[in-house]
């Protein structure tokens, strides 16, 4: 080797030592001061969305999915108080976590309540003795959504075809009993806010004749699967949440509400009433409101769906408006209505006739 | 050091080698399991959970049909993916270890278990591809003329079984390989000396020896398969319920995880019964 060569080796270590040292001090240099702790849906997870957050109040937000409110409540049970910050909650399970007393009262001059849809500000849900405990951030329908190359439209536009035979085998179900029979029971001319245990065989008997016609009754993904590779064309529980994000690679995916009416989902966010970060919390909820990361949610990589603060419409696209049906809202939330949020004894009725359902 | 307490050590030297091992199995196991027990006899009331201390969950399992219907799918299922599995791994056990040159068996078995290599969920969601009605299968059979419409193969039963044997096979295929293997040809060369014939030879002598085998992957199998969750979630398209899908159901949403556990206790009773009826093959102890 020669005295230029060994020097070259030299210098080169010395620069690629230099850099490492620069990385990482550049690393250590970003790591945020604080750290925020929440509990979300599978929607806030896309960096973009969370990204601006961390910048501007210089934390880490760790973020854990879950599925199922049920899911939630052993997640926070077996957790110590103060572990988490933020809850992101099905919005007819909010009662369900005041019940609880799991979450903290939120300023209500610091939201911009004003801005929502006003069927989402939902205060029956979501304020109690007085106090808001939490606020919608996003909503959507449970439906039907349908391969409008392989169906007729027009027949979409009544639900009682799902229980005729004119589209056996080729029908999937939504895995979630509470807006499916929501909507079997909107289709039989009831009230989902005023279900009984009454309701239930006629809503049993129904949800037996779609069985009937399903190829398949599977959760998000095996659905949305089945209905992307046309291995069904309709999917009865579905909605702007499945075809929304899809409909740019194929425009043959369409969603419609039915005469009858449909379901109504909402997602509501709080802060936890053990936060030791209730300040940064409340900043949290009120950055996931703007208009800004309020169109990032609504066109999530998870899934699509309205955002509930009607100010994020001047941030989107015409063909996310389009796709999410923007100008529609008001006939649709009209025509729809929240899906059930049965008393406990009841909910175990209806997940008992949904496992009846599924073993048909 | 006197010689009671050399001894003294000489006696606890062996726990000190298996406490690491008999403390985890009591911390993640012994423990859980009591746990679970003692849970399966409180009760979900309301949004609460009370200590009732009662057997109403197990009552549960024997008065709703479908709760008892979803442990009859699954042991049918268990039962037919095991058999289906052992008839496919045995001659592809027998083949790598008789018919492959033993430089080559070690790159075989590595290839056998290739599939092992990636994850289960990704696996079952290719299964679901590979079955639909626009999927490989159905393509080859369409353009081969043998089919004039798609088969309906997957969301059923039947794409459940299929996930379920690709992956049971690799693993009964090393349990049988391992036994085989170490069966002494001479064994077969008396058997032949004797007047035996190939047939005679594999069903007298060949497949008894090998029954240990076969019990082992048979008996991992039956465990897998009866307490697996994603396969018949991701493949059967909730056609039927198998008893994991059940526990998990009282899961999701309501937490009711009294009825979850007594459902779980219950299959931990199937499976100790069929470890009972495996048990005469699977002894650990050494000869």
């Amino acid at each position: 080797m020669t005295s230029s060569t060994s020097s070259r080796n030299r210098r080169r270590m010395l620069k690629t030592a230099a850099a490492t040292c620069a990385l990482v001090a550049s690393t250590l240099g970003a790591q945020a001061t604080e750290e925020l702790n929440a509990l979300v849906w599978c929607d806030h997870t896309d960096p973009e969305l969370i990204l601006p957050f961390e910048e501007k109040f210089d934390v880490r937000v760790n973020l854990k999915e879950y599925e199922g409110t049920g899911t939630a409540m052993a997640i926070v049970e077996q957790s110590q108080p103060g572990d988490w910050d933020v809850f992101v909650i099905d919005g007819v399970d909010v009662p369900r976590a005041i019940d609880a007393d799991l979450l903290a009262p939120l300023p209500k001059d610091q939201l911009p309540t004003g801005d929502l849809f006003p069927a989402l500000v939902m205060p029956e849900n979501h304020s109690r003795d007085g106090e808001v405990y939490a606020i919608s951030e996003k909503f959507g329908y449970n439906t039907i959504s349908f391969n409008k190359s392989k169906v007729d439209p027009e027949d979409m536009k009544d639900m009682t075809v799902l229980w005729s035979d004119k589209y056996k085998g080729k029908i999937a179900v939504y895995d979630y009993y509470l807006p499916v029979m929501g909507m079997v029971a909107a289709g039989l001319g009831k009230t989902t806010a005023d279900l009984t245990a009454d309701d239930l065989p006629e809503i049993k008997e129904t949800l037996f004749k779609i069985k009937d016609n399903a190829k398949l009754v599977g959760e998000v993904v095996s659905s949305q699967t089945a209905i992307a590779t046309g291995e069904v064309d309709i999917l009865v529980g579905g909605g702007e949440w499945v075809t929304a994000g899809l409909a740019a690679d194929n425009p043959d995916l369409d969603w419609i509400l039915p005469e009858q009416g449909a379901m109504r989902w909402s997602q509501s966010i709080g802060v936890f009433k053990d936060s030791e970060k209730k300040d940064l919390a409340t900043e949290f909820v009120k950055y996931i409101l703007s208009p800004d990361a309020q169109a990032k949610l609504a066109t999530s990589s998870c899934y699509w769906a309205m955002p509930a603060n009607a100010k994020a419409g001047e941030k989107m696209t015409d063909q996310q408006k389009t796709a999410l049906r923007w100008d529609d809202q008001e006939a649709y939330i009209a025509n729809s209505q929240l899906y059930p949020a049965p008393s406990a004894e009841l909910d175990a009725q209806m997940q008992d006739a949904w496992t009846e359902f599924l073993q048909h | 050091m006197t010689a009671r307490a050399r001894q003294t050590s000489h006696d606890l030297k062996p726990w000190g080698f298996v406490a690491p091992a008999l403390l985890w199995t009591l911390c993640f196991f012994v423990a859980p399991f009591l746990v679970m027990a003692a849970m399966s006899l409180w009760e979900r009331v309301g949004t609460d959970l009370v200590a009732s201390w009662s057997f109403v969950n197990y009552a549960k399992f024997f008065e709703r049909g479908h709760y008892l219907e979803a442990m009859l799918n699954s042991l049918e299922v268990t039962v037919i993916v095991t058999v289906t599995s052992i008839l496919l791994a045995y001659p592809f056990a027998w083949i790598l270890a008789e018919k492959v040159p033993a430089r080559w068996q070690r790159l075989a078995l590595v290839l056998a278990i290739l599939p092992f290599w990636t994850s289960y969920v990704v696996r079952s969601y290719s299964w679901l591809l590979v079955l639909a009605n626009n999927g490989v299968i159905n393509q080859v059979l369409l353009a081969m003329g043998i089919v004039d419409d798609p088969l309906s193969l997957a969301n059923s039963r039947s794409a459940t079984v299929i996930g379920f044997v690709h992956f049971f096979v690799m693993l009964l295929t090393l349990t049988i390989y391992a036994n085989l293997v170490q069966l002494p040809p001479n064994y077969r060369k008396a058997a032949q000396d004797l007047g035996a014939n190939g047939l005679q030879t594999f069903w007298h002598v060949i497949l008894p020896l090998t029954l240990p085998g076969i019990m082992v992957g048979a008996f991992l199998t039956f465990v897998l398969c009866i307490g697996d969750y994603i396969t018949p979630q991701i493949l059967g398209g909730n056609q039927e319920l198998l008893m994991p899908q059940v526990i998990m159901l009282q899961i999701g949403r309501r937490a009711d995880f009294p009825t979850a556990s007594a459902l779980a206790i219950l299959l931990m009773v199937v499976v100790t019964i069929a470890y009972l009826g495996f048990a005469r093959w699977i002894r650990l102890e050494r000869a």
